[in-house]
């Protein structure tokens, strides 16, 4: 296959950016789309110039580090795909691709095509934990919890923190993420103690990193690799009515 | 946002119903138009409770354009730079038109105030004939009244659609099904309320009231 490939160059954070435009040629249909990137900054090293910088670690579409705007596609066109695990058979021939970073003011860019995702990492500070000292493994059973509270925290559970519902979301909205990384523990025994300050705390969280507010669009399940359902939202947004109308705070632990 | 939509949306019902009145005929639709007056009577002195009414909607629909535009401010914060390339959204056209979709509804409103609240936009114009007035607004000869009337309610009818899934929403539906269950009532809603209104405009226009 030869591609042209349109990439977003960026020095560095206080550089403006703009769109290169790459041809590649002799691209294997069985190549991820990653090592298509490889490939090109193999040759872009071989030339001399400055290879395009993007996030990767285990590329087995479990770790969350890639994250790539394809053709304003997150994660590119297949469903419950992320970049890594993508192929370029889902691609034609001669076809021009543009290559972008996650867009949003609290995911601010580094260069290129990685982005600095520590905005999520303060909500998660904010509680997304349990206090609880859980020790290792439980015997399995020994915890009783209802098979549909088990599965809809495991579903919130699969998220892997990419950030692309924050890219899909028309307002830059990270609540996919805030209500998956909230659900997985408030469906579960071990998370009830901090149930409600756990809530308020990370929405002050998400809210303070500069994401938008979600309006209940519906873009980000769709882009989401592990296909989070969208009335996790709804879960959020009932734990936050109790919180509020208990008035907690948002101190974890009291 | 969910708060204040479920106001106004509760205010487009009772409006719908006291609309379909026209179909019972000029004395009766007149006799309607004149009660909403006097409503409270002889608890509330005059026009009190409809005073009530104007001041609670009004609230609600500032309250409404306040929490929107806070929303509206945010996103656009936080996505400084946009996308050289982005597709058409995967979520539905209600849900991608409401804030513009907000801003021609008000424009209506305001329009539809001053032609069948004050009269002043209305041939006819009197306060004392509310039947005349709405035969007189709807006449064939006055077709681009009826056109814009009619885009305006289908706006109301998207802004409805998606409006009422996402209160549903933000007032806590956590389950896949009551989503679907949500999903459903609400474009049921959007209809059966386009429907309700547009009948009236249509029934002047092809004559079955007059």
């Amino acid at each position: 296959m030869n591609l042209t490939l349109r990439i977003w160059r960026q020095k560095g954070p206080e550089d403006k950016g703009r769109m290169v435009t790459y041809p590649v040629d002799d691209v294997s249909p069985d190549m991820s789309f990653l090592e298509m990137l490889d490939v090109l900054n193999e040759r872009l090293i071989l030339a001399g110039e400055d290879p395009v910088a993007f996030d990767h670690d285990c590329r087995e579409g479990i770790c969350g580090m890639c994250g790539l705007m394809i053709n304003g596609d997150a994660h590119g066109p297949q469903r419950g795909t992320t970049a890594c695990q993508l192929h370029m058979r889902q691609f034609t021939d001669g076809e021009t691709i543009d290559i972008e970073p996650w867009r949003a003011s609290a995911f601010p860019v580094v260069k290129d095509l990685v982005v600095n995702r520590s905005a999520f990492d303060k909500i998660i500070a904010a509680g997304g934990y349990v206090t609880a000292p859980t020790g290792s493994a439980p015997e399995a059973h020994s915890t009783p919890v209802a098979k549909a509270n088990a599965d809809a925290a495991f579903e919130s559970a699969a998220c892997i923190g990419c950030g692309a519902c924050v890219a899909a979301c028309p307002n830059g909205s990270g609540m996919l993420f805030t209500a998956a990384k909230l659900t997985q523990l408030s469906l579960l025994p071990q998370g009830q103690p901090e149930r409600y300050t756990r809530v308020i705390g990370m929405v002050d969280a998400h809210d303070e990193a500069g994401f938008g507010g979600c309006t209940n669009a519906g873009e980000c399940t769709p882009a989401c690799p592990k296909g989070i359902p969208l009335n996790t939202i709804g879960r959020l947004n009932r734990d936050y009515l109790a919180a509020t109308a208990k008035g907690a705070n948002n101190t974890p632990g009291s | 946002m969910a708060v204040t939509g479920i106001l106004l949306a509760l205010f487009l019902i009772a409006h719908m119903l006291g609309n379909l009145k026209v179909f019972t005929g000029e004395t009766s639709f007149d006799h309607y138009a004149h009660w909403l007056r006097d409503i409270g009577k002889p608890l509330l002195p005059g026009v009190w409770f409809l005073w009530i009414l104007r001041t609670v909607l009004v609230v609600a629909v500032v309250a409404h354009i306040v929490a929107a535009t806070v929303l509206a401010r945010r996103a656009r914060a936080a996505r400084p730079v946009k996308y050289a390339h982005r597709k058409k959204v995967n979520g539905s056209y209600a849900a991608r038109t409401m804030r513009w979709g907000g801003v021609i509804i008000l424009l209506f409103v305001i329009y539809h105030l001053l032609d069948l609240t004050t009269g002043t936009l209305n041939p006819v114009g009197d306060a004392s004939k509310p039947y005349g007035n709405v035969v007189a607004d709807f006449a064939p000869e006055r077709w681009y009244v009826t056109l814009f009337y009619t885009l305006a309610i289908l706006a109301v009818g998207f802004h409805l659609r998606h409006g009422a899934f996402s209160a549903f929403r933000s007032l806590g539906q956590q389950t896949p099904r009551g989503e679907r269950r949500a999903r459903t009532a609400a474009l049921i809603f959007a209809v059966l309320l386009c429907a309700g209104y547009l009948v009236v405009p249509f029934a002047v226009l092809t004559g079955l009231v007059s």
